[in-house]
């Protein structure tokens, strides 16, 4: 067999062909101040001989335990002390786990999980050994696997979901899930599980009650739910009946938000970096922005970078305490625990 | 599953230099694993600066799972450790994310462990105890149906097979660092393109793209780095290794080796060039003996030949070269790992 020969054409670098990158900027980076939050080192391993792989969820309890939701040889759901030990894996095997995205708390420590390959949200009692509720419905195995999906997207149900990627609940435990990839809607069920309203629907958009994969989402002490409105760079916040209310469009791409408990609430979002890290895009994202519920932003921390401190595509954050910030991190397979310096203000210089 | 032989067929020459000099070997398979544990495709094998020996070998069931419509990929290869004297040590990091279809193993100076997987597009640095340190590219979510390209592909408009300006890969082949610490990345298998990071994962520049002139590839397969830092590639199916400065310039071809599969550059103040002219898996009459080269590419001698036999190769897609002399030589053909004794 010959060798076809070419034209040795001149090899351009690549930096010549750099597409440009999807996030906008997050225009509050000029202006925020730096906030004095330092990583615990190493604080989160995997017992020996154990790993820990795409670090989609994490979660504290009122005790401060805290749960990991991640993808590894299959999707797995760990609880550590507050310390970073290891205690135990939950729900081994349990049929709603196949790919880890959210991992949520309620106020009476029970453990829910959101689940983007069964597209099930289930509710683990605190202990994790029993499941209380589950909203949706896995897919049947008989319909076989599916190359990339043509056509519409098959219109969004009452009680099934797509791809969703996170939970929240007010304080009459109403539940909120935003959903997700192949639906972009916010949905609200009461406290059994039963259908209340949603915005958005399966339709992609950037408009008023549009979301463009709505990636996460919190819910305030006076029922508000601000959503991660991914694709869109921005935070929407809705009121208790997904009524539109604002979006917050300065901090750059929308992956993850957090609120903290406490008399005084804060919102940390996340301008996460980009899959590939290409040139130039660490100088644009990696931080995560400590906002008050308005939208006034009071600071950033941290920074994309392949070794801790840095971070690999923030996931999701656990902000209970604001003054101690554990964020999960995609790409590089890490759990991090951060606490700010200085007194609760957290702020420095 | 990607195919991952396609390319070895295209152009592979297999004409071997007549005059180089053979060297006489003594070969044995001193790595023994515990009971009802086997090698598979033995894809990659390195030694740590005790004599450790790390192998990277597909010996499972690859699994697809079904999420909605979804596929999952899952398991599939197996990382073990033994000590210098061949005695097993452990399996190492069995429950990673990215292990699926074994590439390669290899050592840095300061005793990590590098995993390259063909299938999770993913290079892996673990600690000296196995433990994950650092990340290049990422496990694509789901399995194409049917199978394709991922993230890594090069952007509509740009030179074929040239990848990304991002450590996202198709199909990474090999890794190797300078003594700076800088990453090389062959990602080969389906690109055809080598990438430089920075010690701390940084994407520093790319270079290389599909076809046969100088700079580009055929099939970059294997990469190693000299002392001065001068980066040396398999171009497999091109039937040269190529060398380019720390930059990625041309420098040169040697083209006395054969259709090479497998690269190592010795330590020590003599470094030699081992370069495998493997034969193809479907091929045990041609080919498929090793070079010991001068760096310059003059052929110091070759040894073996494919075959199924002690001191023949079948496949071969690594070399150990860390004690010149005793050369490790794993064989995705003969499932197996050989230590080989060149006098």
């Amino acid at each position: 067999m010959k060798c076809t020969t070419m034209t040795a054409a001149a090899v351009a670098l690549l930096a010549g062909t750099v597409p440009a990158l999807s996030q906008s900027a997050a225009t509050a980076a000029a202006t925020a101040p730096d906030l004095n939050y330092q990583a615990v080192p190493g604080m989160f391993q995997a017992p020996p001989g154990d790993t820990l792989g795409e670090m989609q969820g994490v979660a504290t309890n009122s005790k401060g335990d805290v749960f990991a939701f991640f993808r590894g040889p299959s999707t797995r759901l760990w609880e550590f002390d507050p310390q970073g030990k290891f205690v135990k894996e939950i729900g081994k095997g349990f049929y709603g786990f196949q790919f880890a995205h959210s991992v949520r708390v309620d106020r009476h420590d029970n453990i829910w999980t959101v689940d983007e390959g069964t597209n099930m949200v289930t509710k683990f009692d605190p202990t994790g050994t029993k499941v209380l509720m589950v909203i949706g419905h896995r897919p049947d195995a008989e319909e076989g696997p599916v190359a990339t999906p043509k056509g519409p997207l098959p219109p969004d149900g009452k009680y099934t979901l797509c791809r969703p990627t996170d939970v929240a609940w007010d304080m009459q435990d109403n539940i909120f899930i935003s959903d997700g990839y192949c639906n972009n809607r916010v949905v609200k069920y009461d406290r059994n599980g039963r259908f209340l309203a949603e915005v958005g629907s399966e339709k992609k958009g950037s408009g008023e009650n549009e979301f463009n994969l709505p990636h996460g989402l919190q819910v305030d002490r006076q029922g508000n739910v601000y959503v991660a409105d991914r694709t869109n760079n921005r935070y929407v916040v809705l009121d208790n009946n997904l009524k539109w209310k604002t979006a917050y469009t300065n901090v750059g791409t929308a992956w993850s938000a957090c609120i903290s408990q406490g008399p005084h609430q804060y919102l940390f979002v996340s301008n996460s970096n980009p899959n590939g890290n290409g040139p130039g895009s660490w100088a644009k994202t990696g931080q995560i922005y400590k906002m008050e519920l308005d939208g006034t932003v009071l600071g950033k921390f941290g920074h994309a970078g392949k070794l801790a401190p840095g971070f690999q595509v923030v996931h999701m954050m656990d902000c209970r305490d604001p003054n101690k910030i554990i964020v999960g991190e995609i790409e590089s397979w890490r759990m991090q625990e951060f606490v700010a310096k200085g007194g609760s203000a957290a702020s420095t210089k | 599953m990607k195919r991952l032989a396609a390319l070895l067929l295209s152009c592979a020459a297999l004409t071997a230099p007549a005059a180089a000099q053979q060297i006489a070997t003594t070969p044995s398979q001193p790595l023994m694993l515990p009971a009802d544990t086997f090698f598979g495709a033995a894809a990659g094998v390195a030694t740590n600066s005790k004599g450790d020996v790390f192998v990277y070998t597909r010996n499972g069931d690859p699994t697809i799972t079904l999420g909605g419509s979804r596929a999952f990929a899952h398991g599939g290869s197996s990382l073990y450790e033994f000590a210098p004297d061949g005695k097993f040590v452990r399996q190492l990091d069995k429950n990673n994310y990215g292990f699926l279809a074994a590439q390669a193993v290899r050592t840095d100076a300061h005793d990590n462990i590098w995993v390259v997987d063909a299938y999770s597009d993913m290079v892996i640095k673990l600690d000296p105890e196995g433990r994950v340190a650092m990340l290049l590219g990422r496990k694509p979510e789901a399995v194409n149906v049917p199978a394709g390209e991922d993230m890594g592909r090069a952007p509509a408009g740009a030179p074929p097979a040239s990848g990304m300006p991002s450590d996202l890969f198709e199909g990474p082949a090999d890794v190797a660092f300078d003594n700076a610490g800088n990453i090389f990345v062959a990602d080969g298998l389906h690109n055809a393109r080598v990438a430089k990071f920075s010690p701390d994962g940084v994407f520093v520049k790319s270079w290389g793209s599909r076809g046969t002139g100088e700079g580009q590839f055929a099939s970059p397969r294997s990469i190693a780095v000299d002392a001065a830092g001068n980066v040396y590639v398999a171009d497999r199916g091109n039937n040269r290794i190529e060398v380019f400065d720390n930059n990625g310039t041309f420098r040169k071809a040697i083209t006395t080796a054969g259709d090479p599969m497998a690269l190592c550059i010795s330590p020590g103040a003599h470094q030699y060039l081992y370069a495998s002219n493997s034969n193809p898996v479907n091929d045990l009459d041609h080919g498929g003996e090793i070079y010991k080269l001068e760096l310059d590419g003059t052929v110091a001698g070759k040894f073996g030949r494919a075959g199924k036999q002690p001191g023949e190769f079948g496949t071969v897609n690594a070399i150990d070269c860390r004690a010149p002399a005793a050369l490790y030589v794993a064989e995705m053909g003969n499932w197996r790992v050989q230590k080989i004794a060149l006098h």
